[in-house]
Protein backbone atom coordinates (compact mmCIF):
# COMPACT_ATOMS: atom_id res chain seq x y z
CA UNK A 1 0.00 0.00 0.00
CA UNK A 2 2.93 2.26 0.79
CA UNK A 3 4.22 2.40 -2.75
CA UNK A 4 0.73 3.05 -4.11
CA UNK A 5 0.36 6.02 -1.82
CA UNK A 6 3.84 7.25 -2.80
CA UNK A 7 3.03 6.91 -6.51
CA UNK A 8 -0.31 8.64 -6.10
CA UNK A 9 1.33 11.45 -4.13
CA UNK A 10 4.10 11.84 -6.75
CA UNK A 11 1.64 11.98 -9.60
CA UNK A 12 -0.56 14.39 -7.69
CA UNK A 13 2.49 16.58 -7.10
CA UNK A 14 2.96 16.76 -10.84
CA UNK A 15 -0.41 18.45 -11.30
CA UNK A 16 0.55 21.68 -13.01
CA UNK A 17 -1.15 24.74 -11.61
CA UNK A 18 -0.07 26.36 -14.83
CA UNK A 19 1.41 24.42 -17.72
CA UNK A 20 4.48 26.21 -19.09
CA UNK A 21 5.24 23.88 -21.91
CA UNK A 22 6.57 26.25 -24.54
CA UNK A 23 3.94 25.07 -26.96
CA UNK A 24 3.23 27.46 -29.74
CA UNK A 25 -0.42 27.28 -30.75
CA UNK A 26 -0.85 24.52 -33.30
CA UNK A 27 2.56 22.98 -32.67
CA UNK A 28 1.44 19.39 -32.16
CA UNK A 29 -1.31 19.83 -34.74
CA UNK A 30 1.38 21.04 -37.14
CA UNK A 31 3.46 17.87 -36.92
CA UNK A 32 0.54 15.47 -36.97
CA UNK A 33 -1.29 17.17 -39.83
CA UNK A 34 1.99 17.43 -41.77
CA UNK A 35 2.63 13.74 -41.16
CA UNK A 36 -0.88 12.78 -42.24
CA UNK A 37 -0.88 14.89 -45.40
CA UNK A 38 1.21 12.62 -47.69
CA UNK A 39 -0.64 9.51 -46.50
CA UNK A 40 -4.07 11.00 -47.04
CA UNK A 41 -4.29 10.17 -50.75
CA UNK A 42 -3.71 6.82 -52.46
CA UNK A 43 -2.38 8.51 -55.59
CA UNK A 44 0.54 9.80 -53.52
CA UNK A 45 0.98 6.63 -51.48
CA UNK A 46 1.29 4.20 -54.42
CA UNK A 47 3.84 6.42 -56.18
CA UNK A 48 6.04 6.82 -53.12
CA UNK A 49 5.96 3.14 -52.27
CA UNK A 50 6.76 2.37 -55.92
CA UNK A 51 9.86 4.58 -55.71
CA UNK A 52 11.13 2.48 -52.82
CA UNK A 53 10.34 -0.83 -54.52
CA UNK A 54 11.98 0.26 -57.78
CA UNK A 55 15.06 1.43 -55.89
CA UNK A 56 15.29 -1.98 -54.20
CA UNK A 57 14.96 -3.72 -57.56
CA UNK A 58 17.73 -1.58 -59.05
CA UNK A 59 20.02 -2.25 -56.08
CA UNK A 60 22.94 -0.02 -55.03
CA UNK A 61 23.28 2.94 -55.32
CA UNK A 62 19.71 3.50 -56.54
CA UNK A 63 18.23 1.89 -53.42
CA UNK A 64 19.23 4.94 -51.40
CA UNK A 65 19.83 7.55 -54.12
CA UNK A 66 16.19 7.55 -55.28
CA UNK A 67 14.67 7.97 -51.79
CA UNK A 68 17.16 10.79 -51.09
CA UNK A 69 16.32 12.47 -54.40
CA UNK A 70 12.55 12.26 -54.06
CA UNK A 71 12.03 14.24 -50.79
CA UNK A 72 14.49 16.94 -51.85
CA UNK A 73 12.90 17.47 -55.26
CA UNK A 74 9.47 17.14 -53.68
CA UNK A 75 10.40 19.95 -51.30
CA UNK A 76 11.36 22.06 -54.35
CA UNK A 77 7.89 21.32 -55.76
CA UNK A 78 6.34 22.19 -52.39
CA UNK A 79 8.30 25.44 -52.42
CA UNK A 80 6.92 26.29 -55.88
CA UNK A 81 3.40 25.51 -54.67
CA UNK A 82 3.82 27.64 -51.57
CA UNK A 83 5.09 30.70 -53.42
CA UNK A 84 2.17 30.42 -55.83
CA UNK A 85 4.04 29.36 -58.96
CA UNK A 86 1.72 27.77 -61.53
CA UNK A 87 2.59 24.22 -62.56
CA UNK A 88 -0.22 23.07 -64.86
CA UNK A 89 -1.34 19.45 -65.13
CA UNK A 90 -0.06 18.42 -61.72
CA UNK A 91 -2.97 16.01 -61.06
CA UNK A 92 -2.34 14.25 -64.37
CA UNK A 93 1.41 14.09 -63.69
CA UNK A 94 0.74 12.56 -60.24
CA UNK A 95 -1.52 9.91 -61.76
CA UNK A 96 1.09 9.28 -64.47
CA UNK A 97 3.72 8.80 -61.77
CA UNK A 98 1.78 5.83 -60.36
CA UNK A 99 1.30 4.42 -63.84
CA UNK A 100 4.94 4.82 -64.95
CA UNK A 101 6.64 3.86 -61.69
CA UNK A 102 4.32 0.84 -61.39
CA UNK A 103 5.28 -0.14 -64.94
CA UNK A 104 8.98 0.27 -64.10
CA UNK A 105 8.48 -2.12 -61.16
CA UNK A 106 6.34 -4.53 -63.19
CA UNK A 107 8.90 -4.78 -66.02
CA UNK A 108 11.92 -4.48 -63.67
CA UNK A 109 13.23 -1.72 -65.89
CA UNK A 110 17.01 -1.54 -65.37
CA UNK A 111 17.24 2.20 -66.01
CA UNK A 112 20.64 3.94 -65.65
CA UNK A 113 20.84 5.80 -62.33
CA UNK A 114 20.74 9.34 -63.85
CA UNK A 115 17.64 8.45 -65.91
CA UNK A 116 15.93 6.88 -62.88
CA UNK A 117 16.81 9.89 -60.70
CA UNK A 118 15.50 12.36 -63.30
CA UNK A 119 12.25 10.41 -63.71
CA UNK A 120 11.70 10.08 -59.96
CA UNK A 121 12.71 13.71 -59.41
CA UNK A 122 10.30 14.94 -62.08
CA UNK A 123 7.40 13.10 -60.50
CA UNK A 124 8.52 14.22 -57.04
CA UNK A 125 8.32 17.83 -58.23
CA UNK A 126 4.63 17.44 -59.11
CA UNK A 127 3.79 15.56 -55.91
CA UNK A 128 5.48 18.29 -53.86
CA UNK A 129 3.73 21.01 -55.84
CA UNK A 130 0.31 19.48 -55.17
CA UNK A 131 1.06 19.28 -51.45
CA UNK A 132 2.65 22.74 -51.30
CA UNK A 133 -0.29 24.49 -52.93
CA UNK A 134 -2.64 22.83 -50.40
CA UNK A 135 -0.67 23.57 -47.23
CA UNK A 136 -2.94 25.24 -44.69
CA UNK A 137 -2.00 28.42 -42.82
CA UNK A 138 -2.01 28.57 -39.03
CA UNK A 139 0.18 25.52 -38.47
CA UNK A 140 3.66 25.41 -37.02
CA UNK A 141 5.54 25.61 -40.30
CA UNK A 142 8.71 23.79 -39.27
CA UNK A 143 6.96 20.89 -37.54
CA UNK A 144 4.41 20.61 -40.32
CA UNK A 145 7.22 20.44 -42.90
CA UNK A 146 9.12 17.91 -40.82
CA UNK A 147 6.08 15.67 -40.41
CA UNK A 148 5.36 15.95 -44.10
CA UNK A 149 8.89 14.96 -45.12
CA UNK A 150 9.15 12.19 -42.54
CA UNK A 151 5.90 10.58 -43.73
CA UNK A 152 7.19 10.71 -47.31
CA UNK A 153 10.50 9.18 -46.30
CA UNK A 154 8.79 6.44 -44.31
CA UNK A 155 6.63 5.57 -47.32
CA UNK A 156 9.84 5.13 -49.31
CA UNK A 157 11.21 3.03 -46.48
CA UNK A 158 8.09 0.88 -46.66
CA UNK A 159 8.64 0.46 -50.40
CA UNK A 160 12.30 -0.49 -49.87
CA UNK A 161 11.31 -3.00 -47.17
CA UNK A 162 8.79 -4.58 -49.53
CA UNK A 163 11.39 -4.50 -52.32
CA UNK A 164 13.89 -6.49 -50.26
CA UNK A 165 11.97 -9.64 -51.17
CA UNK A 166 13.59 -9.21 -54.60
CA UNK A 167 16.37 -11.59 -53.48
CA UNK A 168 14.01 -14.57 -53.82
CA UNK A 169 12.46 -15.78 -57.05
CA UNK A 170 8.94 -15.80 -55.62
CA UNK A 171 9.61 -12.30 -54.29
CA UNK A 172 10.60 -11.04 -57.74
CA UNK A 173 7.31 -12.34 -59.13
CA UNK A 174 5.34 -10.83 -56.25
CA UNK A 175 7.02 -7.47 -56.82
CA UNK A 176 6.19 -7.54 -60.51
CA UNK A 177 2.58 -8.29 -59.61
CA UNK A 178 2.66 -5.38 -57.16
CA UNK A 179 3.98 -3.19 -60.00
CA UNK A 180 1.03 -4.21 -62.17
CA UNK A 181 -1.37 -3.32 -59.35
CA UNK A 182 0.33 0.06 -58.82
CA UNK A 183 0.09 0.73 -62.56
CA UNK A 184 -3.62 -0.13 -62.51
CA UNK A 185 -4.04 2.30 -59.61
CA UNK A 186 -2.19 4.97 -61.59
CA UNK A 187 -4.41 4.31 -64.61
CA UNK A 188 -7.50 4.71 -62.43
CA UNK A 189 -6.26 8.03 -61.04
CA UNK A 190 -5.33 9.16 -64.57
CA UNK A 191 -8.83 8.38 -65.77
CA UNK A 192 -10.28 10.28 -62.81
CA UNK A 193 -7.95 13.27 -63.34
CA UNK A 194 -8.76 13.44 -67.06
CA UNK A 195 -12.53 13.05 -66.51
CA UNK B 1 -8.52 0.06 -4.69
CA UNK B 2 -4.87 0.37 -5.64
CA UNK B 3 -5.72 0.55 -9.33
CA UNK B 4 -8.39 3.13 -8.62
CA UNK B 5 -5.95 5.33 -6.67
CA UNK B 6 -3.36 5.13 -9.48
CA UNK B 7 -5.98 5.93 -12.09
CA UNK B 8 -7.22 8.97 -10.18
CA UNK B 9 -3.69 10.26 -9.61
CA UNK B 10 -2.68 9.73 -13.26
CA UNK B 11 -5.81 11.45 -14.53
CA UNK B 12 -5.24 14.36 -12.16
CA UNK B 13 -1.62 14.71 -13.23
CA UNK B 14 -2.60 14.93 -16.87
CA UNK B 15 -5.05 17.78 -16.31
CA UNK B 16 -3.45 21.21 -16.72
CA UNK B 17 -5.37 23.89 -14.88
CA UNK B 18 -4.19 26.65 -17.17
CA UNK B 19 -1.90 26.58 -20.14
CA UNK B 20 0.57 29.42 -20.66
CA UNK B 21 1.78 29.12 -24.20
CA UNK B 22 5.34 29.91 -25.25
CA UNK B 23 6.68 30.48 -21.75
CA UNK B 24 9.62 28.56 -20.41
CA UNK B 25 9.49 29.08 -16.69
CA UNK B 26 10.59 25.93 -14.95
CA UNK B 27 10.68 27.47 -11.51
CA UNK B 28 14.21 26.15 -11.14
CA UNK B 29 16.06 29.25 -12.22
CA UNK B 30 17.29 30.78 -15.48
CA UNK B 31 19.82 28.03 -16.29
CA UNK B 32 17.13 25.36 -16.32
CA UNK B 33 14.83 27.76 -18.19
CA UNK B 34 17.52 27.90 -20.89
CA UNK B 35 17.90 24.12 -20.89
CA UNK B 36 14.14 23.68 -21.27
CA UNK B 37 13.91 26.33 -23.96
CA UNK B 38 16.46 24.48 -26.07
CA UNK B 39 14.93 21.08 -25.40
CA UNK B 40 11.50 22.28 -26.54
CA UNK B 41 12.64 24.17 -29.65
CA UNK B 42 12.85 22.05 -32.81
CA UNK B 43 14.40 25.03 -34.63
CA UNK B 44 17.35 24.75 -32.20
CA UNK B 45 17.57 20.96 -32.06
CA UNK B 46 17.34 20.10 -35.76
CA UNK B 47 20.33 22.07 -37.11
CA UNK B 48 22.48 21.03 -34.12
CA UNK B 49 21.63 17.37 -34.73
CA UNK B 50 22.28 17.64 -38.47
CA UNK B 51 25.65 19.34 -37.97
CA UNK B 52 26.63 16.80 -35.29
CA UNK B 53 25.79 13.92 -37.62
CA UNK B 54 27.82 15.54 -40.40
CA UNK B 55 30.91 16.31 -38.36
CA UNK B 56 30.68 12.88 -36.73
CA UNK B 57 30.78 11.28 -40.16
CA UNK B 58 33.83 13.39 -41.07
CA UNK B 59 35.87 12.34 -38.01
CA UNK B 60 36.84 13.19 -34.41
CA UNK B 61 38.92 16.27 -35.25
CA UNK B 62 36.05 17.83 -37.19
CA UNK B 63 33.58 17.04 -34.40
CA UNK B 64 35.80 18.38 -31.59
CA UNK B 65 36.50 21.68 -33.35
CA UNK B 66 32.85 22.11 -34.30
CA UNK B 67 31.73 21.38 -30.73
CA UNK B 68 33.97 24.10 -29.31
CA UNK B 69 32.93 26.56 -32.03
CA UNK B 70 29.24 25.82 -31.56
CA UNK B 71 29.37 26.39 -27.81
CA UNK B 72 31.43 29.59 -28.17
CA UNK B 73 29.18 30.91 -30.93
CA UNK B 74 25.95 30.12 -29.07
CA UNK B 75 27.09 31.84 -25.90
CA UNK B 76 28.48 34.84 -27.81
CA UNK B 77 25.28 35.22 -29.85
CA UNK B 78 23.00 35.06 -26.82
CA UNK B 79 25.19 37.22 -24.60
CA UNK B 80 25.73 39.88 -27.27
CA UNK B 81 22.10 40.33 -28.25
CA UNK B 82 20.94 40.44 -24.65
CA UNK B 83 23.73 42.84 -23.64
CA UNK B 84 22.86 45.15 -26.53
CA UNK B 85 19.13 44.82 -25.75
CA UNK B 86 18.33 44.08 -29.37
CA UNK B 87 15.24 42.42 -30.78
CA UNK B 88 15.44 40.70 -34.13
CA UNK B 89 12.73 41.45 -36.71
CA UNK B 90 10.03 38.71 -36.52
CA UNK B 91 10.80 37.41 -40.00
CA UNK B 92 14.53 37.08 -39.38
CA UNK B 93 14.58 34.18 -36.88
CA UNK B 94 12.51 31.74 -39.01
CA UNK B 95 14.40 32.88 -42.12
CA UNK B 96 17.69 32.04 -40.43
CA UNK B 97 16.28 28.68 -39.34
CA UNK B 98 15.23 27.88 -42.92
CA UNK B 99 18.67 28.83 -44.27
CA UNK B 100 20.48 26.81 -41.59
CA UNK B 101 18.37 23.71 -42.17
CA UNK B 102 18.75 23.97 -45.92
CA UNK B 103 22.54 24.42 -45.86
CA UNK B 104 23.46 22.01 -43.05
CA UNK B 105 20.93 19.37 -44.17
CA UNK B 106 22.17 19.70 -47.76
CA UNK B 107 25.81 19.33 -46.71
CA UNK B 108 24.92 16.22 -44.68
CA UNK B 109 22.82 14.72 -47.49
CA UNK B 110 25.70 15.24 -49.95
CA UNK B 111 28.24 14.05 -47.32
CA UNK B 112 30.65 16.74 -48.56
CA UNK B 113 34.37 16.28 -47.95
CA UNK B 114 34.93 19.45 -45.90
CA UNK B 115 38.06 20.26 -43.92
CA UNK B 116 37.77 20.76 -40.11
CA UNK B 117 37.92 24.56 -40.19
CA UNK B 118 34.95 25.14 -42.51
CA UNK B 119 32.98 22.77 -40.24
CA UNK B 120 34.01 24.83 -37.22
CA UNK B 121 33.04 28.04 -39.01
CA UNK B 122 29.62 26.59 -39.85
CA UNK B 123 29.17 25.53 -36.21
CA UNK B 124 30.14 29.01 -34.96
CA UNK B 125 27.70 30.62 -37.42
CA UNK B 126 24.95 28.23 -36.32
CA UNK B 127 25.64 29.01 -32.65
CA UNK B 128 25.73 32.76 -33.20
CA UNK B 129 22.46 32.78 -35.17
CA UNK B 130 20.48 30.51 -32.87
CA UNK B 131 21.88 32.05 -29.69
CA UNK B 132 20.91 35.50 -30.94
CA UNK B 133 17.47 34.30 -32.08
CA UNK B 134 16.74 32.62 -28.74
CA UNK B 135 17.75 35.62 -26.64
CA UNK B 136 16.26 38.22 -28.96
CA UNK B 137 14.23 40.69 -26.93
CA UNK B 138 15.27 39.16 -23.60
CA UNK B 139 17.03 42.35 -22.51
CA UNK B 140 20.22 42.71 -20.49
CA UNK B 141 20.69 41.17 -17.08
CA UNK B 142 22.15 38.29 -15.16
CA UNK B 143 19.24 35.98 -15.89
CA UNK B 144 19.71 36.39 -19.66
CA UNK B 145 23.35 35.31 -19.37
CA UNK B 146 22.40 32.31 -17.24
CA UNK B 147 19.64 31.50 -19.71
CA UNK B 148 22.19 31.54 -22.51
CA UNK B 149 24.51 29.39 -20.46
CA UNK B 150 21.80 26.76 -20.01
CA UNK B 151 21.03 26.73 -23.73
CA UNK B 152 24.72 26.60 -24.67
CA UNK B 153 25.39 23.68 -22.33
CA UNK B 154 22.40 21.73 -23.68
CA UNK B 155 23.32 22.44 -27.30
CA UNK B 156 26.90 21.30 -26.64
CA UNK B 157 25.74 18.15 -24.83
CA UNK B 158 23.34 17.18 -27.62
CA UNK B 159 26.00 17.88 -30.24
CA UNK B 160 28.59 15.75 -28.41
CA UNK B 161 26.13 12.87 -27.96
CA UNK B 162 24.93 12.88 -31.57
CA UNK B 163 28.45 13.22 -33.00
CA UNK B 164 29.71 10.39 -30.81
CA UNK B 165 26.93 8.17 -32.14
CA UNK B 166 27.94 8.77 -35.76
CA UNK B 167 31.73 8.73 -35.24
CA UNK B 168 32.02 4.92 -35.32
CA UNK B 169 29.59 4.48 -38.24
CA UNK B 170 31.39 2.71 -41.04
CA UNK B 171 28.72 0.46 -42.51
CA UNK B 172 27.15 1.81 -45.67
CA UNK B 173 23.53 1.58 -44.54
CA UNK B 174 24.32 3.55 -41.37
CA UNK B 175 26.00 6.32 -43.35
CA UNK B 176 23.09 6.28 -45.79
CA UNK B 177 20.63 6.61 -42.89
CA UNK B 178 22.50 9.73 -41.68
CA UNK B 179 22.48 11.15 -45.22
CA UNK B 180 18.75 10.46 -45.61
CA UNK B 181 18.19 12.33 -42.34
CA UNK B 182 20.15 15.22 -43.88
CA UNK B 183 17.94 15.23 -46.96
CA UNK B 184 14.87 15.38 -44.71
CA UNK B 185 16.31 18.33 -42.76
CA UNK B 186 17.19 20.18 -45.99
CA UNK B 187 13.74 19.48 -47.43
CA UNK B 188 12.09 20.78 -44.24
CA UNK B 189 14.22 23.93 -44.51
CA UNK B 190 13.16 24.50 -48.11
CA UNK B 191 9.48 24.07 -47.23
CA UNK B 192 9.90 26.45 -44.30
CA UNK B 193 11.37 29.01 -46.72
CA UNK B 194 8.28 28.58 -48.90
CA UNK B 195 5.97 29.13 -45.91
CA UNK B 196 7.89 32.30 -45.06
CA UNK B 197 7.57 33.67 -48.57
CA UNK B 198 3.85 32.90 -48.56
CA UNK B 199 2.80 33.90 -45.06
CA UNK B 200 5.70 36.16 -44.02
CA UNK B 201 6.29 36.83 -40.34
CA UNK B 202 3.07 35.01 -39.34
CA UNK B 203 5.01 31.76 -39.59
CA UNK B 204 5.78 30.47 -36.14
Amino acid sequence: MGWVAALAATLAALIPSAASAHLVAGESIGFVSGFLHPISGWDHIIAMVAVGIWGAQLGRPAIWALPVTFPLVMAVGGFFGLIGLKLPGSEIAIALSGLCLGAAVAFEWRAPLPAAAVLVGLFGLFHGYAHGSELPPGQNALLYSLGFIMATGLLHGLGISIGLMHRWLWGQRALRLAGVMISCGGAFFLWRAAA
Amino acid sequence: MKRFAILIAAAAALTPAAAQAHLVVTGMGPIYDGVTHFALSPEDILPVLALALFTGLRGPRHARLALAALAAGWFAGGALISALGLTLPPILAPAMTAALLLVIGGVLAANLELKPWPCAAAAAALGLMRGAADLSGAGAGGSAILNTLGMTATAAALFALAASVTLPLRRLWMIVAARVAGSWVAAAGLLLAGWLLRYGAQVS
